[in-house]
């Protein structure tokens, strides 16, 4: 199979194979080495588990391609790989996984072919706010792949214990916050680790229609300690003086624990979050629930999300068209895409998925039969489009940094906002932007 | 040895001149070719690229010694080097401290069991540093961590080893349980490399054990004690692994430029600032280089007496 720098042995088979086959249909269906042309080869960089899966069958159904899989580590190394072959102008591959969030970074630098021209017919197989977040009008540079719509995950037997109901407002949360850690000093209505995942606050900042940076070509409008992000940092202020909440880091044992335990009542979680809760809470199981994530404004909806990435095509590629096919089979096959759902668990981006029975119908026993994806679809039809600047790592960078020194005393929230303001306007002229 | 007479008369191997004259160099080859592609050539690229500047709009472009003259007044740079000189203060002392303690308690040979504790005291120097990070993390938890557990027990105010104020602390703790076996070796070496023809004449004088250790083994383990010093400042000032790792539990405290390397690691990866980074780390380099400098000054001048 792989004797690919033995010519003379490839020759043999070859000659050996036509004498066999004789007839130019079975020819046709040969790989392609065997009818002289080589299989056009696209590197795909992705840190998805088990893509191989995806891949094989891709490369099944597209004889003249051949996709080579690499996974160079989740997120940052993958990142830090990337930039460091844009700055050397090699090593690049031609496919790439790229976070919905650090798209317009990359943008920046000038990282991705446009492929517009193969994936605008498939514009309507996904949420319109969700095709916002990898298409600039016609200009599209990336295949969503899964995604993050937000909702609000639940203990149901903390709410059953103290009568009461699962928060649907700001306020109602805030109340039920209060209510519950008086009856009991040991429970907090959610965790909200604002110096640790500032993605996660972007979330809760979307639906509110936060615009932190907005942008008009190289010239940057800076506005991250606007009236928005001054509610909802006095809102959350208020929690946490009233120690009713915590602010510990997500993502690590105490963590996991507490959300197991019920030492955290809510988890503002987003479209992967019950498939991840389920791998890492092994107690509570039956015990959770899904609600809409609280409302500002109950009479109108409103979400955000929080983390999905896209497939996006290298600008250094040597074969747009069928990096372009990569990025697109890989993201709209039905059965690839299906096979996302329960193979990689991810939450699906195409309107098909959502709204097809058996994923949208599943009562998971972890949720005490409730479709809960059915809760997290409703989300994803709803969230709006959003701005993400062009140094989205220097945006989250600040804010851990800050919302974390304003946790350790220096400050509130508030006062975090005023700083990252500070913080991401130097950043910005410094980096050549006008800002105004 | 080369003196005696059989020597002289020996045919030099490897024949005529040329080649012993490039014999050497032949041997040196591996390393010196290793250290030219992994040491010398990255920093000589590191200088080169401290010297330009990289912005997301306009690109690279050679801005001279600006990027060094902003590191002499970045806030968040000093900062980083005061956090660590505070840890240094604090950590150097007790973690050379234990080895000298642990390596004098072995030499003496009153120890049952010798070879297990220097291999117990030297353990925590072979787990990987990622590794006794994780650990302490989880024991340093603040909800169900083990300390916190048993505080609770006894109901005592549980520890919060991850607040603000005693970070520092715990991070001294991991990189002292880390560092002092590696340090022990070395005094344990230097100590077995006393002739014990000075110990029987101590013991003929009447010295005390006391006495010994003091007036004998510490002025001839100063040398020794001077390089674990000069080691500690180095390995001090570049601590990255440990708070790196500790920043996933500990977001609120350990901030992107809590050690100088950190912060050239974020200014590298998340800022797109190559050339800035670059320069931090060729200043932190200076800093550490004139603190070992000034350390060896001073302890030359100090010299206990011999």
């Amino acid at each position: 199979m792989t004797k690919i720098f033995n010519p003379l042995g490839r020759m043999m088979q070859r000659r050996d194979f036509l004498k066999v086959a004789g007839a130019s249909v079975a020819v046709a269906a040969l790989p392609a080495t065997v009818r002289g042309a080589e299989p056009v080869k696209v590197l795909l960089w992705s840190w998805v588990p088990d893509l191989q899966l995806q891949v094989d069958m891709f490369n099944a159904a597209h004889p003249a391609i051949r996709v080579e899989l690499v996974n160079p580590g989740q997120g940052k190394p993958e990142y830090q790989a990337v930039r460091a072959g844009l700055q050397a102008g090699s090593g690049l591959p031609d496919v790439v996984q790229i976070e919905y969030q650090l798209l317009e970074t990359f943008r920046q630098v000038d990282a991705f072919a446009d492929i517009g021209p193969y994936a605008n017919a498939h514009k309507d197989e996904f949420p319109e706010g969700l095709w916002t977040q990898v298409a600039k009008g016609d200009v599209v540079n990336g295949m969503p792949q899964d995604y993050g719509p937000m909702a609000m995950l639940y203990h149901q037997d903390i709410f059953d214990k103290h009568g009461m109901t699962p928060p649907t407002t700001w306020a109602e949360f805030a109340d039920a916050g209060k209510n519950i850690h008086a009856a009991d000093p040991n429970v907090f209505i959610t965790d909200a680790p604002f110096g640790a995942n500032a993605d996660w606050v972007l979330g809760l900042l979307w639906p509110m229609g936060w615009k932190p940076v907005s942008r008009d070509g190289d010239k940057l409008a800076i506005n991250i300690n606007d009236k928005i992000a001054k509610d909802f940092a006095a809102y959350w202020q208020d929690l946490i003086t009233a120690s009713v909440i915590e602010t510990k880091p997500g993502f690590n044992n105490e963590w996991y624990t507490g959300l197991d335990s019920g030492r955290y009542a809510t988890w503002l979680a987003a479209g992967w979050g019950p498939l991840f809760l389920t791998s890492v809470a092994k107690t509570s199981v039956g015990k959770w629930r899904a609600a809409d994530l609280p409302q500002w404004d109950a009479s109108k909806f409103a979400t955000g999300a929080w983390g999905g990435s896209a497939l996006a095509v290298m600008k250094t590629t040597q074969h747009l068209a069928e990096a372009a096919e990569v990025a697109i089979w890989l993201n709209t096959n039905p059965e690839a895409t299906k096979l996302y759902t329960t193979k990689q668990n991810f939450f699906p981006c195409t309107n098909a998925l959502l709204s097809s029975p058996e994923w949208a119908g599943d009562k998971p026993d972890f949720f005490g039969g409730q479709e809960v994806n059915k809760v997290f679809a409703k989300s994803a039809s709803a969230v709006a489009p959003f701005e993400w600047s062009p140094f989205q790592d220097f945006l989250y960078q600040s804010m851990s940094d800050e919302f974390g020194a304003s946790l350790g005393g220096k400050g509130t929230l508030s006062d975090a906002f005023d700083r990252i303001q500070d913080a991401v306007v130097t950043y910005a002229k410094e980096q050549g932007f006008t800002v105004d | 040895m080369s003196n005696s007479p059989a020597a002289a008369t020996r045919p030099v191997p490897w024949g005529g001149f040329a080649s012993r004259k490039l014999a050497p160099y032949l041997f040196l080859a591996p390393f010196v070719l290793l250290f030219i592609a992994f040491i010398v050539a990255p920093l000589v690229y590191a200088f080169y690229m401290s010297l330009y500047r990289d912005t997301l709009v306009g690109g690279r472009h050679f801005a001279g010694a600006a990027s060094y003259i902003k590191v002499t007044g970045d806030a968040k740079f000093w900062g980083g080097v005061w956090n660590l000189v505070l840890f240094g203060i604090v950590q150097v002392p007790i973690m050379l401290g234990l080895a000298l303690l642990f390596a004098i308690v072995l030499d003496r040979g009153q120890v049952y069991a010798k070879g297990a504790f220097r291999l117990g005291f030297f353990l925590p120097y072979a787990v990987p540093s990622v590794i006794s990070t994780i650990i302490w993390g989880y024991l340093y938890g603040p909800t169900f961590g083990p300390f916190t557990q048993m505080a609770k027990a006894f109901h005592l105010p549980p520890p919060d080893f991850l607040s603000p104020g005693a970070m520092i602390f715990s991070l001294a703790n991991i990189v002292t349980w880390e560092y002092v076996g590696y340090n022990m070796v070395i005094y344990y070496a230097a100590l077995m490399a006393i002739p014990s023809d000075l110990a029987e004449a101590a013991q003929i004088d009447g010295t005390s054990p006391w006495q010994f250790a003091r007036l004998i083994q510490l002025p001839l383990l100063w040398p020794a004690i001077l390089l674990t010093i000069i080691f500690s400042i180095n390995g001090t000032l570049q601590l990255f692994n440990e708070p790196y790792l500790m920043r996933a539990l500990a977001g609120n405290t350990i901030n992107s430029s809590y050690t100088p390397n950190l912060y050239a690691y974020s200014l590298a990866t998340q800022n797109q600032q190559y050339g800035y980074a670059a320069a931090v780390s060729f200043v932190l380099g200076i800093v550490i280089a004139g603190a070992s400098y000034v350390f060896t000054l001073i302890a030359n001048r100090r010299r206990p007496e011999q």
